[in-house]
């Protein structure tokens, strides 16, 4: 039986972010606007795909020791050539991402799927596997990060600080302001924590409700 | 800036998880026996103030002169790694018991944001050597301490009577964003 194709199900099975909690650190203090989050997640794709195809085809000749450096030194370089390409081109984004930047070297996604996947098989397997598991987390952080500042600053910025590359912005209210008043404590660190635990128990209360049926 | 203000600063108000969001994955993960919070808590002491000396030196007397800082983030995950190792070496051949202890987190720190994350801090904030030592003594202890408060929670809250869908991480989360909210409140002690 053929199985019918289901996008629910494809993001958020297995997802990193929403079922392994892996990423955490960057996830949480990146998405206080909808365009921090997309750009962060669309780096950490675009690293971790690289990195799983030069893993993958260096891993044959790496002994079990050095496995953790090696894989590091690799991820790292990507981050660098990353950073020095953000830093020419865009220098809000730079500075919008900070310190979180350099940070995706230790993201526990990367590290976790070019260990246990990218290091274990063929190059084009890798990239399906990088591409499907960045498609998912670039997905959950959008997905908070748009709560996060639609709750908290009642707007959604989709193009603000990428302006100087694309030449317009792009960013508008949600509710009039008559019926809604935002709530400065989801954009603070507490406000994260606590938006992705709430998150995090609804969609195991509809996950547990699909399971039942 | 002073150092004392710095340093409680740095385990207060700015804690390095609660307001930086940085280790949380070993505090998600090892914080549920005490003992092993208190172990985690001081092998991460140990390699963020090592490393950070290290790496402010080398920051300013390699990477600033050869204008090679954009090397930053490749150089510094080398020497904190290597740290790792030279310190799991170490310890293994003069101190057994020490080793039995810090064991198992050893290996983890390497890919531990919080490491990582103090070291470039004290960087880009321009901080001298007295001062990245001062941050990198209070954050690691603010993470010992946060840490530890959070493996004391985590046995009372497996005990209490919570909606199965909300059981585990989310309310875990929950319970770090109203630790984070007083946590913040600390501004000025």
């Amino acid at each position: 039986m053929k199985k019918k194709f289901n996008l629910f199900n494809w993001l958020f099975d297995g997802n990193p972010l929403f079922s392994m909690l892996l990423g955490m650190c960057t996830t949480l203090a990146i998405t206080t606007t909808f365009e921090n989050g997309f750009v962060m997640g669309l780096s950490v794709t675009v690293v971790l795909l690289f990195s799983s195809i030069i893993v993958s085809l260096i891993s044959k000749y790496i002994s079990d020791e050095l496995r953790i450096p090696s894989y590091i030194i690799v991820i790292a370089t990507f981050v660098t050539v990353l950073e020095v390409l953000l830093r020419k081109y865009s220098i809000p984004v730079y500075e919008a991402l900070g310190v979180y930047l350099p940070l995706i070297t230790v993201n526990c996604i990367i590290m976790g799927r070019v260990l246990s996947f990218a290091s274990k098989n063929k190059v084009g397997a890798s990239i399906l596997d990088s591409l499907k598991c960045g498609i998912q987390y670039t997905f959950a952080i959008v997905l908070l990060a748009s709560i996060r500042e639609i709750l908290g600053n009642n707007s959604l910025t989709i193009i603000d600080n990428l302006s100087g590359l694309l030449g317009f912005k792009l960013s508008f209210n949600i509710f009039p302001s008559s019926i809604f008043v935002p709530s400065n404590i989801f954009l603070t660190s507490a406000g994260a924590f606590i938006t992705l635990g709430i998150l995090l128990g609804i969609l195991n209360s509809i996950r547990n409700r699909g399971d039942s049926k | 800036m002073n150092l004392i203000p710095l340093f409680f600063m740095s385990i207060l108000s700015e804690n390095i998880i609660l307001n930086k969001f940085l280790g949380i994955c070993p505090f998600m993960g090892v914080s549920n026996k005490e003992k092993s919070a208190i172990s985690m808590g001081i092998s991460v002491t140990f390699v963020v103030l090592c490393s950070s000396i290290l790496t402010f030196l080398i920051n300013k007397y390699v990477l600033i002169p050869t204008d090679t800082v954009y090397l930053q983030t490749l150089m510094f995950i080398l020497i904190i790694s290597t740290f790792v190792q030279l310190v799991e070496i170490i310890l293994k051949k003069y101190s057994k018991s020490l080793y039995n202890l810090l064991g198992i987190y050893l290996p983890l720190i390497t890919t531990n944001c919080a490491v990582l994350g103090i070291v470039l801090i004290n960087i880009r904030s321009n901080y001298t050597l007295p001062e990245s030592i001062v941050y990198a003594l209070g954050s690691s202890i603010g993470f010992t301490l946060v840490i530890y408060l959070f493996s004391l929670m985590r046995v009372r809250m497996d005990k209490s009577p919570i909606i199965s869908s909300f059981k585990g991480y989310p309310i875990a989360l929950i319970a770090a964003g109203i630790m984070a909210l007083i946590f913040s409140r600390f501004v000025g002690v």
